[in-house]
């Protein structure tokens, strides 16, 4: 029992005590310097950041975060589907081509991606040398690169868990449904669907919760029409003329949103289990 | 028909394996592209690699990057060893709370963390360095660490432990003798996975990092964004990636052999 008490201390000191001075920045009055001016207090913060402009951004991160989500989850469970009960001896070779990416940062991804897109790009050399365009596309900084990217970057994130479900499919049950007269399409909706529930859950909030607060993909990809969330976050701490008290104040609100949406949602998810990596 | 199918599920799967690697060849390529402007071909060459470490400040930045992460893989697996150990033994109130809890880390969105871990900092008057990146990343690395271990401890037959005990071992020399070999795959996992996230992590080591403290992610996203694409950032970037292929390639061994 004693064993985990260094690790509840840590996260004490280290994860939770910060939110609770995040919260008091939220509500608090800085100086110029961004120090905290004893006994202030306004809700200005919390009222600025449901005003237009910052709230779309709000919207648009959520519109991001489910768009990519639900991309991913059409794209990647097909070949989850494929890795998990189909692909016999190159399982591993498969699998170990989902897990790379997996394991690799965001960041170096995203620029992999520049490198694809950019003017100079492989995708516009060969646009021109099949004289199907004259002049290099613009195919960076705008919408389409960001959901892109977001989908290029999150789509391990959905594949792993789904595959952690399509791996254990007893396909007996498929047969079964098939030979008691269920067509394809049908024993899909009742059988294999209802199976692979849990990764599907699982998949969903590893993709759709850290999406809502991605940084590095519409920072890198994105032009000035699809700043996100955590654009906003990043500005108001990185650059000088930056409000930490209304960062703050936005971070808190992303983080109840999250844990909100969370709650919601594990109560239909297998304790655990669902999660394993 | 059935046969139809499957081929048509195999080419779409191919299709999507393939999505995921294009933009990484591309830059794997293209940094031994000799010409700076585009990625039409014009030879092979490993000037840009050259040139790359005739700078320092990548030097610096990789050994920091490395540090940081050895740190974090150390205190993370003997933290996560020990949380992991804890709750897959005992059965205590709350626990299956605390299992949910110790999940928030690992998935709440990075900046809103990184961000408090500042005001943190700020607050307690504490100078920013290589530290205090390593205690943001273990707030991560440490949850992921114990997932990992206990994951793998399921299974577990303590029965061996009570035999090494009735046979007189000490709790200690039970714990390095008989339990540690049985866990240590999942220890290894533990360990890749912490160094790994560590590694990568971008948001926190740029709200954590002192002034003048070079850390590879930092340096890649600054290069990224003033200059855009280029074939010595190509270079660096592909050595970065190659961390990463390895500890993916050492994590797909452990954890298939469990």
């Amino acid at each position: 029992m004693l064993l985990i008490v260094p690790t509840l201390v840590f996260l004490g000191v280290f994860f939770a005590f910060p939110f609770l001075i995040t919260v008091q920045y939220s509500i608090g009055v800085t100086d110029q310097f961004n120090r905290l001016i004893a006994g202030g207090f306004t809700i200005s913060n919390f009222v600025s950041a449901f005003e237009g402009l910052y709230f779309n951004i709000f919207l648009r991160s959520l519109w991001i975060a489910l768009a990519t989500t639900v991309l991913c989850l059409v794209l990647g469970y097909p070949a989850a589907y494929w890795i998990g009960v189909k692909s016999g001896k190159m399982k591993n070779l498969a699998m170990l081509l989902v897990i790379i990416p997996f394991w690799s940062s965001f960041l170096i991804r995203t620029y992999a991606m520049m490198s694809l897109l950019y003017r100079g790009g492989v995708i516009n050399q060969i646009l021109l040398q099949m004289n199907l365009i004259r002049e290099p596309l613009d195919l960076l900084y705008n919408p389409f690169s960001v959901m892109l990217g977001m989908v290029y970057n999150y789509l391990p994130y959905m594949i792993l868990p789904l595959y952690a479900s399509t791996e254990k499919l007893d396909l007996s049950l498929l047969e079964a449904a098939q030979s008691l007269g269920a067509n394809h399409v049908k024993a899909f909706l009742k059988v294999t669907l209802p199976l692979t529930r849990p990764g599907i859950l699982a998949g969903s909030i590893l993709v759709f919760v850290p999406a809502v607060g991605e940084f590095v993909v519409p920072q890198l990809l994105g032009g000035t029409t699809s700043v996100m969330v955590g654009q906003l976050i990043w500005n108001q701490f990185q650059s000088y003329t930056g409000s930490w008290t209304f960062g703050s104040a936005v971070s808190i609100l992303v983080v109840a949103l999250v844990l909100g949406l969370m709650t919601l949602f594990l109560r239909y998810v297998t304790k655990g289990e669902a999660f394993t990596i | 028909m059935r046969k139809f199918g499957d081929k048509i599920l195999k080419s779409y799967s191919v299709f999507v394996l393939a999505f995921l690697y294009m933009p990484i060849f591309s830059m794997v390529v293209f940094s031994f592209n000799d010409s700076r402007l585009t990625a039409a071909w014009r030879g092979f060459t490993v000037r840009w690699y050259i040139e790359l470490f005739n700078g320092s400040d990548i030097w610096t930045a990789f050994y920091n990057t490395i540090f940081v992460a050895l740190v974090v893989t150390a205190v993370s697996v003997i933290l996560g060893t020990a949380t992991a150990l804890a709750m897959s033994r005992y059965n205590f109130r709350g626990k299956s709370t605390l299992d949910g809890y110790l999940y928030i880390p690992i998935i709440i969105p990075e900046i809103t963390e990184a961000l408090s871990l500042l005001l943190l900092y700020v607050w307690a008057g504490v100078p920013l360095g290589l530290m205090t990146i390593v205690l943001g990343h273990l707030t991560f690395a440490i949850p992921f660490a114990a997932l990992v271990i206990r994951s793998r401890m399921a299974g577990f037959d303590r029965s061996v432990e009570e035999a090494a005990q009735s046979l007189g071992a000490n709790e200690i020399h039970t714990f390095l003798r008989v339990t540690l070999p049985i866990i240590s795959p999942g220890v290894i996992a533990g360990a890749l996975l912490a160094f790994t996230q560590s590694y990568d992590d971008f948001i926190k080591t740029a709200f954590t990092r002192g002034p003048g403290v070079d850390m590879l992610p930092t340096t890649i996203y600054n290069l990224a964004r003033r200059g855009g694409v280029s074939p010595e950032l190509n270079a660096l970037a592909t050595i970065a990636l190659s961390v990463s292929i390895v500890m993916a390639i050492l994590w797909q061994k452990f954890s298939s052999s469990k």
